[in-house]
């Protein structure tokens, strides 16, 4: 697990950039391990080929994720799970800047690891699923130095839209992201309520932001 | 996360141990909001500060230090062999959960690399793609039916649970560098090892800062989950999904391979068990 971590970033990273946001694609439907190598494929390209990313340009960063993953995941379903049953309550606007608020945390923190990237592959592992399952896991492992880390998707079904597939939690290193993010929001939201998670997102963004 | 020197250890892990099994026979009872898998989160969240602080006046820079002046080789090279020695437990542990794929992976793993890889310094095995697969009695425990019990932070050594905190001392008699005689080389070895292991994880303590909302909550459920998927070898059952039901306490579900030195165990809440 030692060396793993080191790798974890550009994993983590990936993930991220994967999970939100990439230019629709025809509506053809993909097979969803297909399409999870396509984009992991494109996404390392991407960074390895602007050398403005390498060098830990932020902006840059996010407009690749922007323009690449954001069409591929579900959003307001990943932010939903993550803040939990108080979604249902939360009014339009609330659910807007938490999405909103979430994904710049996501995407901020992560920044500095895809600049990390280098020569790491992605290897995709067959598909264990059957033929109509709404969702499903995409196993892959990000190899470059060091062991070899974990990087596994949950896929649902979304017929018409996109590829027809699209991402709604990420797991590194055994750990989902938005299990993890829960437990925080859920303790966010028990002491200040949603405005107050909405805001101590706020904050950190903003801090984060300052650190360029 | 540190090792102290093999000796005061043992004798604190035996009262560990000892106050651990006694708080394994009873459950937690869940408090208000709180994680029902973290009955004792206000000692564990002072004792993660302590951590926290210790790990920023000490660790951190010992450990950068280690990375900036040791050559990469070299660093690999110390990873390698700690690993190796790490392989001959897990081998242990693997034919102690009757995975026999998994003992015989390990086997083979320390004999191509303590042969070709001279005593281990070169993983070998890797390369050959013969995977690691990490086990120690805390996981082996979990396999035989052991729950987790209460998520705690032990000071200096970071995030554990009850059952990982009672296999500790055996996973000490397991580790083969206990078995070095000479106490200088004994001890210049442990130090290396957890200097390496804190090196590894520098990268990712600025990516803790800013994205965690609350950092002893993100070590908590990282911890948690990276336990259980380990117990489960990569393939844990779906928990159910978060609907506000009260959870039944002390619930435990047990993660296979934590990271080296990392004593890992998790309080799952589950209602699959």
């Amino acid at each position: 697990m030692r060396r793993r971590m080191v790798f974890a970033f550009p994993a983590i990273l990936m993930g991220l950039v994967l999970l939100l946001g990439a230019p629709p694609v025809a509506a053809t439907e993909e097979a969803p391990d297909a399409m999870i190598k396509r984009l992991s494929t494109e996404v390392l390209d991407g960074i390895k080929s602007d050398p403005a990313i390498r060098n830990g340009d932020v902006n840059r960063i996010i407009a690749l994720v922007d323009r690449r993953i954001m069409p591929n995941v579900d959003f307001p379903r990943m932010t939903a799970s993550a803040v939990g049953p108080q979604w249902r309550q939360a009014s339009p606007e609330q659910q807007k800047r938490l999405q909103e608020e979430f994904k710049t945390l996501l995407v901020r923190t992560y920044a500095g690891a895809l600049a990390q990237v280098i020569d790491q592959t992605i290897i995709v592992k067959p598909l264990r699923a059957a033929a109509d399952d709404k969702e499903v896991v995409v196993r892959t492992e990000v190899r470059g130095r060091g062991d070899p880390i974990q990087l596994d998707y949950r896929l649902e079904r979304t017929p018409g839209q996109g590829s027809g597939w699209q991402i709604y939690n990420l797991n590194v290193l055994g750990v989902w992201l938005v299990e993890t993010y829960r437990s925080q929001f859920a303790q966010e939201i028990n002491a200040r309520g949603l405005d107050g998670l909405i805001g101590v997102l706020n904050e950190r963004n903003k801090s984060n932001a300052k650190k360029g | 996360m540190i090792r102290i020197s093999g000796l005061v250890l043992r004798s604190t892990a035996w009262r560990i141990a000892v106050s651990g099994v006694l708080l394994l026979s009873g459950c937690a009872t869940t408090t208000g909001s709180s994680d029902p898998r973290d009955p004792l989160e206000p000692f564990n969240r002072s004792v993660f500060a302590f951590n926290d602080a210790a790990d920023k006046a000490i660790f951190k820079p010992a450990a950068t230090l280690y990375r900036d002046l040791t050559p990469a080789l070299v660093r690999t090279g110390v990873s390698n062999f700690l690993g190796n020695l790490d392989d001959v437990w897990s081998f242990a542990n693997s034919l102690l959960q009757f995975k026999g794929q998994a003992a015989a992976q390990s086997f083979m793993r320390v004999n191509v690399n303590t042969l070709f890889g001279f005593g281990g310094i070169l993983d070998i095995a890797s390369e050959a793609r013969i995977e690691r697969q990490r086990e120690d009695f805390g996981q082996t425990l979990a396999v035989w039916g052991v729950k987790d019990g209460p998520y705690i932070v032990l000071p200096l050594f970071g995030p554990s649970t009850l059952r990982d905190v009672v296999a500790w001392p055996v996973d000490l008699k397991g580790d083969l560098l206990s078995g070095i005689d000479h106490i200088r080389t004994r001890n210049t070895f442990k130090v290396l090892d957890q200097l390496d292991l804190r090196a590894s994880f520098l990268s990712l303590g600025d990516a803790l800062e800013d994205g965690a909302l609350d950092k002893y909550t993100f070590t908590r459920e990282a911890f948690l989950q990276r336990r259980r998927n380990a117990v489960f070898d990569g393939n844990p059952p779906d928990l159910p999904a978060d609907d506000g039901t009260p959870k039944r306490p002390c619930a435990g579900v047990v993660h296979p391979r934590g990271a080296r030195g990392i004593r890992v165990i998790r309080f799952g809440v589950s209602n699959v068990t």
